[in-house]
């Protein structure tokens, strides 16, 4: 991160290291006024192809090289009527010459194609913001649609706002006049012209829009040029009008040397998913039935062939995971993927791999719940799920990525666990961090994690009957890790039989002996205990090193919070962050760790599950600051809440400098 | 023989370990051994059915006839669900897995379409596999996985002490259904074929030879194979099948499916079957029909409607039930088509992982 000016509290969007000198507009000679950060939100229909334009500008702005964060957000009818409120569908851009952690707060910049996604996306939008609207889509029929009794661009009702009115979509046909194609298509258009205006505005490269679009549509020529043809429109739009006499800077954000790539949390995860395989020897086989969001690793997975991976489309979440299960028993490493409903489902299969100990990766990519509850909305309210969602003492070790990127990581992660300790895991991404993009350093291949160590299949007896005949027990462990010995079908000699019944320690033979169960009960809750010995000590983040207040944080709340962190340290005060990466077993020094404070702080999207957890392991008063709006958290009220925090735990914790006897803290 | 793959797949990654492990148990223990006895595929584990349970009986054919197939025993797997029925991997001394309620078939799709190379069977009861399993049971007959399931059928729960199964017949008075059950039966045969699976037969637990000749045929078919085993539970529903085991009324109310063969059955092949006028089957009189309107039986028909109309001869009461291969087509298998994508994959492709992480649009910043 590059050193800035520290921000006031409470400023409308986080991480504002800079001021915006916002030249004075006027006269035709364009001016260019450097940025060091932009949030721009583009709203519209879902048939307008919102998701599509943002995805293609944050590609842009990844190539051009700034720092960026995206937060779309879609409704989950795939089309509710034209010009609704239900059907706006919006994507988030935060990009900046330097670091940031979130898709901000709040937009700087709305673009808003019709009416309902002006009156859903407005209120978000900051006094004095740039709002620039499709002003043929202001009709008397639209605006009655979303309740509007006089059109907002003529009854001054956006005088608060830098108001921007274009008419997109006849400027698109205009464009299109001579491409042969219909109305009704070459409208379709708009998002190219608009996003053609927006790469003007913001100077992104343009190259491989094009590229994109002539390989999108590579069957359809017309379509492509159609589309090529709009984007060049709004650009030249740009460049001529009167309506912009301003462009905007921002210069490439400062990462360290390598090779970058954008990509989605969704993507990174499935990418682990074949690393994994890869770094592990075995091949990869994933058992899914499709649901939101988690279809799209099913969707990548399912690309990779060329590397072994085997997918599997069940007919039910039930057989996914049994399908998965299957695949582990043969000596793959099976994943299985679904969302908060599906984990449901899925439960009584978690509990014959926690039984039958085979490795396989549960990859919970949450959302609003409860029942079907938001499907395209983030959330996380699986952790309790996740920990102890199945009958009997069923423990599994639980693991959460923080990042978009950090997906990959964690697959990887998972994929060690499983394999070391033989056991199912539980990975709990969202649809935040699902959606949500982020530029990726290029990992090299060779600094990935080696995991052929933790196969190990058994490839003779490891034990001896009572008469000295050598035998295969599969229930007989590694003394460090408690694992369990792994025969592969089609090991000779190391026929065994695995399944749902108590096994008897050892042999695994079928034991319904009282003492037998309570110490293998005991024995599965020490193996995924014993994991914390693997997984290094709490990681903090206390940069002035004399915080009193530390907030603990899990999954993809790390943006808003660490980005809250900054605005706190910023003026003046300290705190710690501590973001974990296994939620089961937890580091083992945590508990100490969290008594070192004064006030520890757990910011979640769920009405404080982790919190219960820390609570109930470490006995600490934890403060539980919870959201269930189906958004991430805002970075800056989530700084209010440890300010307060500060504020209260000590009457000397005000910023340095502002003490009455002048001491710094 | 069967017409197993018995190479081992490496995936595509030299070296894989599975690969490796089996090898190396080869090494350690010598060739794999195929020439095995009954014997051998017995465990020391105490076998807990109750006394004069027919699954004894299947256990015991299954022993004797599996070793005809030339397969080795490790390359068995035998995936079971939950019931009387599912305890039958204990007893084998092959890899097994004693799943839960229902899902054995899609476990098994798991380890069979990522496992080529092994023989996979499924162990299920009626309970087990029609009703809380059902779903698992027709997807995997339509997807024509390579494995093969047999189905015990005594139309009754054992393992929860006697209710009525979705094969237990209209009226059954049992512990959840005093005044008599309401529900419709499930015919397995029908619904197998309404799945469009590849292979579908039915054999009498306490008839060797014929319950031998069907396994065998379910054995060596590539593709998914059902076997509905009618199987008696002398504690909860005895005596179920006496109709067609008892001597007297046995070759009466049984037509035995041969291929090739005219449907004439009962007492001096009284009885045969003809086409009715709607394009089913119908039993008729033989010497009242002419010899060539006698159907002869043909299980490779492409088309499931002939076999499915033979299913539908027999009543609740298992009068006119037919017994042996009801129909074996071949298709392709779901797991052949899996690694043969895997394979064309390979072929349009290399395995680069430093290609794939760094693929689509990137840039380098410079140190």
């Amino acid at each position: 991160m590059t050193a800035s000016t520290p921000p006031p509290i409470g400023a409308p969007n986080d991480e504002v290291s800079a001021t915006a000198a916002h030249a004075a507009t006027g006269g035709l000679v364009k001016s260019v006024v450097a940025l060091d950060r932009v949030v721009i939100r583009l709203a519209g229909d879902s048939g307008d192809g919102m998701q599509l334009t943002g995805n293609r500008f944050t590609s842009e702005t990844a190539s051009f090289g700034n720092d960026l964060s995206t937060l779309p957000n879609f409704p989950a009818e795939i089309r509710a009527p034209t010009g609704t409120l239900p059907g706006v569908s919006s994507f988030q851009l935060h990009f900046a010459d330097h670091d940031i952690m979130t898709p901000g707060d709040a937009p700087d910049v709305l673009v808003a194609m019709n009416p309902a996604a002006l009156k859903s996306n407005l209120s978000d939008l900051p006094g004095g913001g740039l709002l620039i609207v499709d002003s043929d889509e202001f009709t008397p029929r639209n605006l009655a649609k979303v309740g509007y009794a006089t059109s907002p661009l003529e009854d001054g009702s956006l005088e608060g706002w830098q108001t921007v009115p274009v008419p997109l979509t006849s400027m698109t046909l205009d464009a299109l006049a001579d491409s042969g194609l219909g109305k009704k298509e070459a409208e379709r258009s708009k998002n190219m012209f608009t996003l053609g205006l927006l790469s003007w505005m913001y100077h992104r490269p343009t190259e491989g829009t094009v590229r994109f679009l002539e390989r999108q549509f590579r069957r359809k020529p017309e379509i492509a040029a159609a589309n090529i043809a709009a984007f060049r429109a709004g650009y030249n739009y740009g460049e001529t009008t009167e309506a912009f006499a301003v462009s905007y800077e921002i210069k490439p954000a400062p990462m360290d040397a390598g090779t970058y790539r954008n990509i989605s949390g969704n993507q990174a995860l499935s990418l682990g998913i074949v690393a994994a395989g890869l770094r592990s020897g075995l091949p990869i086989f994933l058992g899914a039935y499709p649901i939101t969001p988690a279809s799209d690793i099913l969707h990548e997975l399912s690309k990779h062939k060329v590397f072994g991976v085997r997918t599997f489309q069940a007919e039910d979440e039930i057989a996914g995971i049994g399908a998965a299960l299957g695949a582990s028993f043969g000596g793959a490493l099976g994943v299985t993927t679904t969302s908060g409903p599906g984990v449901a489902l899925k439960a009584e299969t978690i509990g014959l791999a926690v039984m039958t100990e085979l490795p396989l990766l549960i990859i919970d990519v949450q959302r609003g719940g409860p029942s079907t509850g938001l499907p395209t909305k983030t959330e996380q309210s699986d952790l309790l799920q996740a920990m102890f969602g199945r009958n009997g003492e069923a423990p599994l070790p639980v693991i959460a990525p923080r990042s978009p990127g950090d997906c990959f990581d964690a697959a990887i992660e998972a994929a060690r666990i499983a394999l070391t300790y033989r056991t199912p895991v539980m990975l709990l991404s969202d649809g935040y961090l699902a959606n949500g993009a982020e530029p990726w350093a290029v990992p090299d291949v060779d600094s990935l994690p080696d995991l052929t160590g933790a196969v190990g299949f058994a490839t003779g007896p490891n034990a001896a009957s009572t008469d000295g005949t050598p035998e295969f027990h599969p229930y007989q462990r590694d003394p460090e890790t408690l694992a369990r010995a792994w025969a592969v079908p089609g090991t000779a000699g190391l026929q065994h039989r695995i399944g749902g019944l108590e096994k008897a320690d050892g042999n695994g033979n079928i034991s319904y002996d009282p003492a037998n169960h309570d110490f293998m009960v005991r024995t599965r809750q020490a193996k995924i205990d014993g994991i914390a010995a693997s997984i290094g000590p709490t990681d903090v983040e206390d940069p002035d090193g004399d915080a009193s207040v530390a907030v603990i944080g899990w999954g993809s709340t790390y943006g808003p919070i660490g980005a809250a962190c900054r605005r706190i340290r910023a003026s003046g005060r300290s705190v710690a962050q501590i973001h974990l990466r296994h939620i089961n077993p937890f580091p083992a020094d945590l508990g100490e760790v969290l008594a070192r404070y004064d006030r520890v702080i757990c910011p979640e999207m769920n009405l404080g599950q982790l919190a219960l957890l820390l609570r109930a392991k470490f006995l600490v008063d934890v403060q539980s600051h919870t959201q269930v709006s189906g958004m991430p958290f805002r970075s800056a009220e989530l700084a209010a809440v440890i300010q307060d925090a500060i504020d209260s735990t000590s009457t000397d914790a005000v910023p340095a400098g502002t003490a009455a006897n002048g001491a710094m803290q | 023989m069967t017409t197993l793959d018995t190479h081992v797949h490496d995936l595509g990654m030299p070296g894989n370990p599975i690969s490796a492990a089996v090898a190396a148990s080869v090494a350690e223990s010598g060739e794999k051994k195929t020439d095995l006895k009954a014997k051998d595929l017995k465990t020391d584990q105490e076998v807990r059915w109750c006394p004069g349970c027919g699954d004894y009986v299947i256990l015991n054919a299954v022993q004797s006839f599996l070793p005809s197939l030339g397969i080795a025993r490790e390359d068995m797997v035998i995936v079971s669900g939950i019931g009387c029925s599912s305890r039958f991997p204990y007893y084998m001394n092959t890899y097994g897995m004693h799943s839960i309620h229902g899902r054995a078939p899609a476990i098994a799709t798991g380890l069979a379409a990522s496992r080529p190379d092994l023989s996979v069977w499924v162990v299920t009861g009626d309970g087990d596999s029609l009703s809380i399993g059902g779903n698992h049971l027709i997807h995997a007959l339509r997807r024509n996985v390579n494995m093969t399931i047999l189905l015990f059928n005594n139309r009754i729960y054992g393992l929860t002490k006697g209710q009525y199964s979705p094969t237990s017949e209209v009226g059954k008075v049992t512990k959840s259904t005093p005044m008599g059950s309401i529900d419709a039966p499930f015919n397995p045969i029908s619904l197998a074929l309404g799945a469009d699976a590849t292979f579908v037969g039915r054999a009498m637990d306490s008839d060797r030879k014929g319950l031998t000749d069907v396994l065998r045929q379910a054995a060596e078919h590539k593709g998914t194979s059902l076997v509905e085993i009618y199987q008696n539970c002398n504690i909860f529903n005895d005596g179920a099948f006496e109709l067609l085991k008892d001597p007297n009324t046995g070759t009466q109310w049984s037509i035995p499916l041969e291929h090739g063969k005219p449907l004439v059955f009962g007492p001096d092949g009284a009885a045969c079957v003809v086409r009715d006028d709607f394009g089913g089957l119908r039993i008729a009189e033989t010497n009242q029909v002419a010899a060539e309107d006698i159907v002869i039986h043909d299980a490779t028909r492409e088309n499931p409607a002939y076999a499915f109309a033979l299913s539908r001869l027999s009543s609740q009461d298992l009068r006119y039930t037919p017994m042996g291969v009801f129909r074996s087509v071949q298709k392709p298998t779901y797991d052949g088509m899996m690694t043969e994508q895997l394979d064309v994959a390979r072929v349009q492709g290399t395995a680069d992982l430093q290609g794939l992480l760094g693929g689509g649009e990137t840039w380098t910043v410079d140190a």
